[in-house]
């Protein structure tokens, strides 16, 4: 149980690369805060520093109120699942469990008490005796987290435990984990690049993009207003749709704002319309592309200037290949932008 | 692959039959020559079935061994057990510790120990023989299993042996134990030596045999016929002026001398094909 605050932290390697560029971050306690953003962003830097893996060049990480910044990772009190498990090979799951435990000097019957408590919450408990390799990729997973959990650390740290697995896997361990963190609430960080998983597992979502943070907030409050460009194009699935307003100004609206540089709208707020409404964006698409899913279907259309654009519509009706359609989208729902991505502009 | 072709089948294992008759052929009559008496033997017209005297030959050479070697053979078969298991055990400690060292920690000049270990492969004992028959006799080990055994442990191929291994191994298991509170040498104690268990038996096997068939470097150092080994004593055996050697003797010498290295091979064999059917990291 305990709060996570990073300040200033920044990490340059020795080759002068500069990894993290200033991060400040509070998570409080039993929170769970996701990072997210594209490879080489700095987010798995970022969490190994927290775990004590990588030295922090300057600022300070405090758990629990103790700069653990020139602190072995042992001491710091956290546990840390990676992307590929990181089991031992050659020790069965019980001892993959227990060896923190017993390199702590807790007692043996004590060990057992937690080992059997985790195995019985993560449903491994006919596992125990088996080594790592005789295990399916989503029983080593389960294993890992076991072997966190029985540590009963102030810090769960997560490195893009569920990137192994297959979809369906992915899905039903996005929810263990999520259910398992509300049970112990146990402060979380959890890195990931797949903004589905950040979205349904955070509390506090962290979007990285460079070594620097581009948004900290609730994943609905990003979704909803994203401070950046970057940051609209990163959070939603299917992914925002940005133009640059000067190549198509004739489907904006009137009125915007004189500093609009980027203009965006996400496929879900496109509506295929007869007719232009004053005060709308509309576009006049040809068609390229269908997907159908069922219950919806995605079109992908383009216009002079747009590039691709994707209107996402509900059901099976979807219009025919290389047909003209008109998409619009209301003013209140543009995602409105300076030239340079950097700063939001409120309607 | 579905692959039905008698002809081939048929062609491929008569020249792997024509190249095992090769290789055993001298010792099945080396097997041979060990039976028979001394006038069978020298007669120029070598038998090829098993004679009637193995048991006396072998009770001969176990107890009192012949009149060029003193020594009977199972005194040379101790001291070649001694000196190859030492040389075999030595180099395994001391290079998985140089590797482990050269891997896992950042120390100033990590780079260039290394090199200069590698470099140490160049040199083989026959070249430094001097200096190191120097060294070893100011150290007043002449004679004993020590100078037998301790200059020829140093091994830059078991090292980098080693080191290959261990850069397999994933980072992620380091960095757990770090995080389950495992110091370098827990870690090195728990997780690395459990899983180079079967490049330790490779390694075992390879020096062992190395050990074992060691000549020059036991001939020069060893003086009393206690202290020498089995390569050494067969040599003896067949060195004489006025009589005529024993060969009889020596074969049976010679197939008692294949057996331990045979040993090795086929308990060790066991291990690391087991390892490497096992190998998962």
């Amino acid at each position: 149980m305990a709060n996570l605050v990073l300040t200033e932290v920044c990490k340059t390697y020795p080759g002068g690369v500069e990894a993290i560029k200033g991060i400040n971050l509070s998570v409080g306690d039993g929170q769970f805060c996701v990072l997210v953003g594209p490879s080489g962003c700095g987010k798995s830097t970022l969490l190994r520093m927290i775990a004590g893996l990588e030295t922090t060049t300057s600022g300070s990480i405090q758990i629990g109120g103790q700069t653990v910044n020139d602190i072995e990772p042992a001491k710091r009190d956290i546990a840390m699942v990676f992307q590929n498990y990181a089991l031992y090979p050659h020790m069965s799951v019980y001892n993959n469990m227990a060896y923190g435990l017993r390199n702590r000097g807790m007692a043996a019957d004590q060990i057992k008490t937690r080992v059997n408590d985790a195995a019985q919450i993560l449903e491994i408990g006919a596992l125990l005796d088996r080594k790592p390799r005789q295990l399916s990729g989503g029983q080593r997973q389960r294993v890992a987290m076991g072997r966190a959990i029985v540590r009963q650390p102030k810090v769960f740290l997560f490195d893009e435990p569920l990137s192994n697995l297959d979809a369906k896997l992915r899905i039903a361990m996005r929810i263990e984990i999520r259910k398992l963190q509300r049970r112990l609430k146990t402060t979380s960080v959890y890195v990931t690049h797949d903004q589905l998983e950040a979205m349904t597992l955070a509390d506090i979502l962290v979007v990285m993009n460079g070594g620097l943070v581009e948004q900290i907030g609730k994943p609905i409050d990003l979704y909803r207003r994203p401070l950046t460009s970057f940051v609209a194009s990163f959070i939603g699935a299917p992914p925002m749709n940005l133009f640059q307003i000067g190549r198509i100004w004739r489907a904006m609206p009137k009125g915007l704002p004189g500093n609009v540089g980027i203009v965006g709208v996400r496929p879900e707020d496109l509506a295929l319309t007869a007719n232009r409404t004053e005060g709308d964006l509309s576009l006049e698409l040809t068609v390229d592309a269908i997907e159908q899913i069922g219950a919806e279907t995605f079109i992908y259309g383009s216009a002079t200037g747009t590039g691709e654009v994707m209107v996402r519509v509900p059901g099976e009706e979807a219009p025919a290949l290389g047909s003209t359609i008109r998409a619009s989208a209301p003013r209140s729902k543009l995602h409105l932008f300076t030239a340079d991505g950097r700063i939001r502009i409120e309607l | 692959m579905v692959e039905h072709r008698p002809w081939t089948t048929f062609i491929a294992y008569a020249i792997l039959t024509f190249g095992i008759a090769i290789v055993v052929f001298p010792v099945y009559l080396a097997l041979i020559a060990s039976t028979h008496d001394a006038a069978t033997v020298m007669n120029g017209n070598m038998p090829l079935v098993p004679g009637g005297h193995m048991v006396e030959n072998y009770m001969r050479v176990i107890t009192s061994g012949t009149s060029q070697s003193g020594e009977p053979v199972g005194r040379m078969l101790v001291n070649s057990l001694v000196s190859a298991a030492g040389i075999a055990i030595g180099k395994i400690l001391i290079s998985i510790l140089s590797a482990y060292a050269v891997v896992y920690f950042r120390f100033p000049f990590r780079k260039t120990a290394f090199w200069i270990i590698f470099i140490t492969l160049m040199l083989p004992v026959e070249v430094r023989i001097y200096p190191t028959y120097k060294v070893v006799s100011d150290l007043r080990l002449l004679d004993t299993y020590t100078g037998m055994v301790l200059p020829l442990i140093a091994s830059a191929t078991g090292t980098l042996l080693f080191r290959q291994f261990f850069m397999t191994i994933p980072d992620e298991l380091l960095e757990a134990s770090k995080i389950d509170g495992a110091g370098p040498w827990q870690f090195f104690k728990d997780t690395l030596l459990p899983l180079s268990v079967t490049t330790i038996a490779a390694l075992f096997v390879i020096q062992f045999i190395y050990g074992w068939n060691q000549y020059l470097w036991p001939l020069l150092i060893t003086t009393k016929d206690s202290m020498q080994t089995i390569v050494i004593g067969i040599k003896k055996m067949l060195t004489t002026t006025d009589t005529t050697a024993e060969w009889q003797l020596a074969m049976a010498t010679a197939v008692l001398a294949m057996l331990p290295p045979v040993a090795v091979v086929i308990f060790m064999q066991r291990l690391f094909v087991r390892g490497l059917v096992e190998t998962e990291k």
